[in-house]
């Protein structure tokens, strides 16, 4: 990416535009960056914001009333926040290991040379990014063949390996692992299956890194597959439940109602607007920690999918 | 090239590698079998009266055949012609704007003198993509309430009277223009600063010393040499134009009911026929979508094969 060293050549400052440009330029683009940054802070007012506020004057930019009761709320009341939280942890991190360990070891099968079968799977990596069966018939396969109704593997398998990581994979084996280094290890005796877990896999973290990203949040952004096959709220997601409280609110309240306090009191006493805007922020703050770090190998990964699409 | 007349010259013997390499490749196989091949001859579920009672093969196997009654049926009603529009006219408009914008903020972006700032800049616009469509949707709500929103309680302040958002079509399209370069935003940029920063810096420097000002080196360099860049990604993106994002569509106007002319494409069409049982009607609009989807990929591949041979798939 952009390297600090550019404007070091006496040259570069007849590459840039003239003061006033600049200003302008800058002044664009701290409008967009607001733009972009700004809409979640507001969540995070609202979610701060004391439900009488809320309830009185609507959502603000800035909480009128501060109040942490929608957090008091999810850490006291919140059994099925918490559990949510869990499935999420769950299948993001068995997710994420699972789909790099498949990924990865296609990815190096088709990525050696002489493997004699290495054009067969070629293919089977390759048409399913021309041709798919479509929603219908994979909702009808996932659910009443593979039998993924309802149980958390309907959350993970789908999503598990996606061809477009799989030929970053075999780029990056083909690209940056020497040939040699394999054919010494294949002559000392050591098995594929050794080759690819001491030698491969230690020294793709690069590529493990990017891969294991993309899966990371693509599996603790998704709700597609929850709104598919899970009914059975035990095994809702953080974004499933999200998703489920923006249409309706009161829903928070039925786990709680089972220990003892009554629905209809918890229902009319809950901080309902703000915790749903809670349950957003808890999906949102790993997120927005996160990714400024592992920005890079996002970027490698979808500039080499950019050119090598 | 080489590979292959290498792999010819031992292809009497299969090596105890081979054997290896099948067994390390076997679990991703059969993912692939499981989760993308079956789907594909599940396709055929469209040309039948499919029953959704009972085991899956089964009812494939022994349900009747119907022909093309359910593609009749679906291009039959009126919403085969909405779905059209929307999916392609929203396409369209995203792919102009989607190449336009991200193009002309990464060129600027590159312009600015201070590179910290540029990268933080970068950054802040690079948050959006990382949100799911249900935050996204959440965060919708947050301004277009019609009773606590943000946007109605300025309207209400300026003396205007609040709009009920969630039921006029009219806006929605500037709507879910905006949600869908404002999420695409920072992605965009990427692949194009990376282009931009990829091209040799003697280029610049020539040009300097002919004494072409930064707009000239703009409008001569560094556009003529992202043209490629540019034209796989209007050219990849035409591929996948009936495929529309089911987040955007689907949770960004939070299903409302009013709205359906204008936020209901074959995706979010597919999604609800199957959650009301009707799965004729969604079998044949996913058909057509797998369908004229692989032919406009294997078109745009064709184009792209044309242009620069490196870059094509197949």
């Amino acid at each position: 990416m952009a390297t600090r060293t550019v404007y070091e050549s006496g040259l570069d400052r007849f590459n840039r535009p003239s003061k006033s440009v600049n200003i302008i330029f800058n002044l664009i683009f701290i409008i967009l960056a607001l733009v972009c940054v700004v809409p979640i802070l507001v969540v995070l007012s609202i979610s701060l914001s004391s439900e009488e506020s809320i309830r009185q004057t609507g959502y603000h930019i800035f909480p009128t009333a501060l109040s942490g009761e929608a957090y008091g709320y999810i850490v006291n009341q919140g059994t099925m926040i918490l559990r949510a939280l869990g499935v999420s942890l769950f299948v993001t991190i068995v997710g994420t290991v699972l789909g790099v360990l498949l990924t990865t070891s296609m990815g190096y099968a088709i990525s050696r040379p002489n493997f004699k079968l290495k054009g067969l799977l070629t293919w089977i990596v390759f048409i399913p990014m021309v041709f798919n069966g479509g929603l219908v018939s994979s909702y009808y396969i996932n659910s009443n063949m593979l039998g993924l109704k309802d149980t958390i593997w309907a959350l993970i398998l789908p999503l598990a390996v996606s061809s477009f990581n799989v030929i970053i994979c075999k780029t990056f084996f083909k690209s940056t692992i020497p040939d040699g280094l394999i054919e010494s290890a294949e002559m000392d005796g050591a098995s594929q299956m050794r080759i690819f877990f001491s030698i491969i896999l230690p020294i793709s973290l690069p590529v493990i890194a990017t891969i294991g990203l993309f899966l990371c949040f693509g599996y603790w952004n998704d709700w597609f597959q929850s709104m598919l096959y899970i009914n059975n709220q035990d095994l809702y997601s953080l974004q499933a439940l999200l998703n489920n409280l923006m249409s309706n609110v009161d829903a928070l309240a039925k786990n709680a109602a089972s220990m003892g306090v009554s629905y209809a009191m918890l229902a009319a006493t809950m901080p309902k607007e703000s915790a749903r805007m809670a349950v957003a922020i808890v999906i949102v703050l790993p997120v927005a920690f996160a990714y400024p770090f592992f920005q890079r190998y996002f970027i490698s990964g979808l500039t080499v999918g950019a050119v090598k699409g | 090239m080489d590979a292959k007349t290498k792999s010819k010259r031992f292809r009497t013997r299969w090596r105890k590698q081979d054997t290896e390499l099948t067994i390390l490749a076997l679990p991703t196989t059969v993912w692939y079998i499981l989760f993308c091949f079956l789907p594909m001859f599940g396709i055929i579920i469209a040309f039948k009266n499919f029953k959704i009672s009972g085991g899956f093969l089964s009812n494939v196997f022994n349900s009747p055949w119907a022909g093309f009654k359910n593609f009749e049926f679906l291009f039959k009603s009126n919403d085969a012609w909405i779905i059209i529009r929307n999916t392609i006219g929203y396409n369209i408009v995203f792919i102009i704007l989607g190449i336009v914008i991200p193009v002309a903020l990464a060129l600027m972006i590159g312009m600015i003198h201070n590179r910290r700032a540029g990268k933080v800049y970068q950054t802040m616009m690079f948050l959006p993509y990382f949100l799911s469509w249900v935050v996204v949707s959440a965060v919708g709500w947050a301004f277009l309430s019609f009773d606590k929103g943000i946007v109605n309680q300025v309207l209400v302040d300026m003396g205007r009277d609040p709009i009920n958002w969630y039921m006029e079509p009219s806006y929605w399209p500037y709507f879910l223009i905006f949600m869908n370069i404002w999420k695409g935003l920072g992605y965009g940029m990427v692949v194009y600063l990376a282009t931009i920063t990829g091209i040799d810096k003697t280029y610049y420097e020539a040009a300097v010393i002919d004494g072409a000002s930064i707009w000239q080196q703009t409008r001569f360099i560094t556009l003529p040499l992202m043209k490629l860049v540019i034209i796989m990604m209007f050219i990849l993106a035409v591929g996948r134009i009936f495929y529309t994002d089911f987040g955007l569509f689907f949770q960004v106007p939070r299903d409302s009911n009013s709205l359906f002319n204008v936020t209901t494409t074959i995706d979010v069409l597919v999604y609800k026929q199957l959650k009301s049982a009707t799965v004729g009607m969604a079998s044949a609009a996913a058909f057509v979508q797998s369908v004229l989807g692989c032919l406009m990929i294997l078109f745009a591949n064709w184009v792209v094969r044309r242009i620069d041979p490196d870059s094509a798939m197949i």
